[in-house]
């Protein structure tokens, strides 16, 4: 596999490329949420 | 009393469980991220071509730990809400609250890539065939907890109905992947197996276990995570004096 | 006086079920209604072609039922519940699983008979023919009180919520693909020849299964909702 090969993928590229954009969109989203989940907590236990 | 038995019962308490989370993440993170570069840049560039399916076959290194996780998370799940019926464990019903949306995530990503890789090689987006049927009620099952969690308001109610549901769920997957297989065969279902059936080349089999880990570890830190909130949202009074941030 | 054995208990339970259905007569027929239409909009949207109907006739009726049984669960204990019978029930001294069971039992009369009778007509309309409707009507049979059993399952666990009867319906349907699955195929194996033994034997395991297990899960979930 070559860095030239890579974007294609033999022509498969929107696929495997596809797969893998969404699985790592999905879990960096997760920790994301969870990030901004904590922050909406600490906001609201700081003021109570 | 042993020591044993003490320092189990200590993390019952929701204090105490949201330090030991706490600590924990960490461990869990950063082996995550290091499997999941080294695994992706195995399986993206390392890993041969397949001789019948081409590059494409890559997705298998996202698709089967995404499918793995979610049948596994939803038994975790089952394990840790019946635990907090049973002992009335508000921590251990907690977990399985906090293990839901990780499962039901992996279970979705599963279904998605599975037919991102139909598509190429089998010619189809989607096939009624006994494991990706049984998966896609997999995710129904995850959706359903989760509405019912969602739908009830006072969290002990809401820990205990989830954890029936949950207990059904479980019980009724075996049945329900059976049934499914047999309703399979009855209509003369695709005999098209994926590569996963053959035995896999090293050079391939490598990153596979590695992407695998590397979701596993991911998914005991983003859950630990995930109850921490769970802890300050519901006990709030209790981990005022704990949370040290 | 003496308490009630748990088998008068069951007989007394049927009983009043059945009678609060009689005095709510129109409850119980707009679940046949509703079975009856539902199955008659699908050559509507398919076409009236028979081979085509004929094939999609035993899915469509058991779909139909699945359906319709679903509509009949909020009468299993929400009324009950609303007017404080549910937590007097719960109050005696008779197991919980005789109260689930006798409830479900006395619906299955009331809502699930009238479908079982209707079904060999409505697949008569879809071109079955000979063996195939009796093989529906078999199959309902054995699948209705396990449809129901499981679903009061969905309707105690959901007791009192906002949005119960729609959440319930999402909780069961999963549990119900098992079912499905035997018993329009046991129609199916009818229309291509082969037996549908295997399919009844496995639905009949399932009834029994489910029938000593699912008023125990009921009678938990109960329990869970009106603490």
């Amino acid at each position: 596999m070559s860095w030239l090969t890579m974007p294609t993928m033999g022509g498969y590229g929107f696929y495997v490329w596809g797969s893998y954009v969404l699985t790592i969109a999905a879990m960096v989203g997760e920790v994301l949420f969870l990030l901004r989940r904590r922050e909406a907590l600490r906001d609201r236990q700081e003021h109570a | 009393m042993t020591s044993q038995t003490i320092h189990w019962y200590r993390y019952a308490s929701p204090g105490n469980l949201y330090q030991l989370a706490g600590q924990l993440i960490p461990w869990f993170a950063v082996p995550a991220s290091a499997l999941f570069v080294v695994g992706l840049y195995l399986g993206l560039f390392v890993a041969p071509t397949d001789f019948q399916q081409g590059d494409a076959y890559r997705v298998l290194f996202v698709h089967v730990p995404a499918a793995w996780m979610g049948m596994v998370l939803y038994v975790v799940l089952a394990f840790y809400a019946a635990v907090g019926w049973v002992f009335n464990a508000r921590g251990s019903s907690m977990m399985a609250s906090s293990l839901a949306i990780t499962g039901a995530m992996f279970t979705f990503l599963a279904l998605v890539t599975g037919a991102l890789w139909g598509r190429p090689t089998w010619g189809t987006w989607w096939i009624w065939d006994a494991r990706t049927t049984s998966t896609l009620i997999l995710l129904f099952l995850y959706l359903g907890f989760i509405s019912l969690q969602s739908a009830i308001d006072d969290p002990r109610r809401a820990d205990r109905a989830g954890a029936v549901l949950a207990l059904v769920g479980v019980v009724n997957v075996p049945i329900i992947y059976f049934s499914v297989q047999w309703w399979n065969t009855l209509h003369q279902g695709a005999t098209i197996r994926i590569a996963g059936e053959t035995s896999m080349a090293g050079s391939m089999l490598v990153p596979l276990l590695i992407m695998i880990a590397a979701c596993w570890l991911y998914s005991v830190a983003v859950v630990l995570a995930r109850l921490r909130c769970l802890i300050r949202e519901r006990e709030s009074l209790m981990t005022r004096s704990v949370v040290i941030e | 006086m003496k308490p009630m054995s748990s088998a008068a208990t069951l007989r007394w339970l049927v009983w009043r079920e059945g009678t609060l259905a009689w005095r709510r007569r129109s409850d119980v027929l707009g679940t046949l209604f509703f079975f009856v239409m539902v199955v008659s909009l699908f050559p509507l949207s398919v076409g009236p072609e028979r081979p085509l109907l004929r094939s999609i006739a035993p899915g469509v009726v058991w779909v139909a039922a699945l359906l319709a049984s679903m509509l009949s669960l909020n009468r299993l204990f929400a009324e009950d519940h609303a007017d404080g019978t549910l937590e007097q029930m719960l109050l005696t001294p008779h197991p919980i699983y005789v109260i689930v069971l006798g409830k479900a039992i006395a619906q299955w009369l009331v809502s699930a008979v009238p479908l079982i009778l209707m079904a060999p007509l409505l697949g008569v309309q879809f071109g079955l023919s000979v063996d195939a409707p009796f093989v529906l009507m078999a199959s309902l049979t054995l699948g209705t009180p396990v449809v129901l059993l499981i679903g009061s399952i969905g309707a105690a666990l959901t007791l009192g919520l906002r949005g119960a009867g729609t959440l319930t319906s999402l909780l069961v349907m999963p549990l119900y693909i098992p079912t499905l699955i035997f018993g329009a195929g046991s129609a199916q194996a009818v229309l291509v020849g082969s037996s549908p033994a295997a399919n009844l034997r496995l639905l009949t395991a399932m009834l029994i299964l489910t029938a000593i297990f699912a008023p125990w899960a009921a009678a938990a979930a109960l329990r869970i909702s009106l603490e």
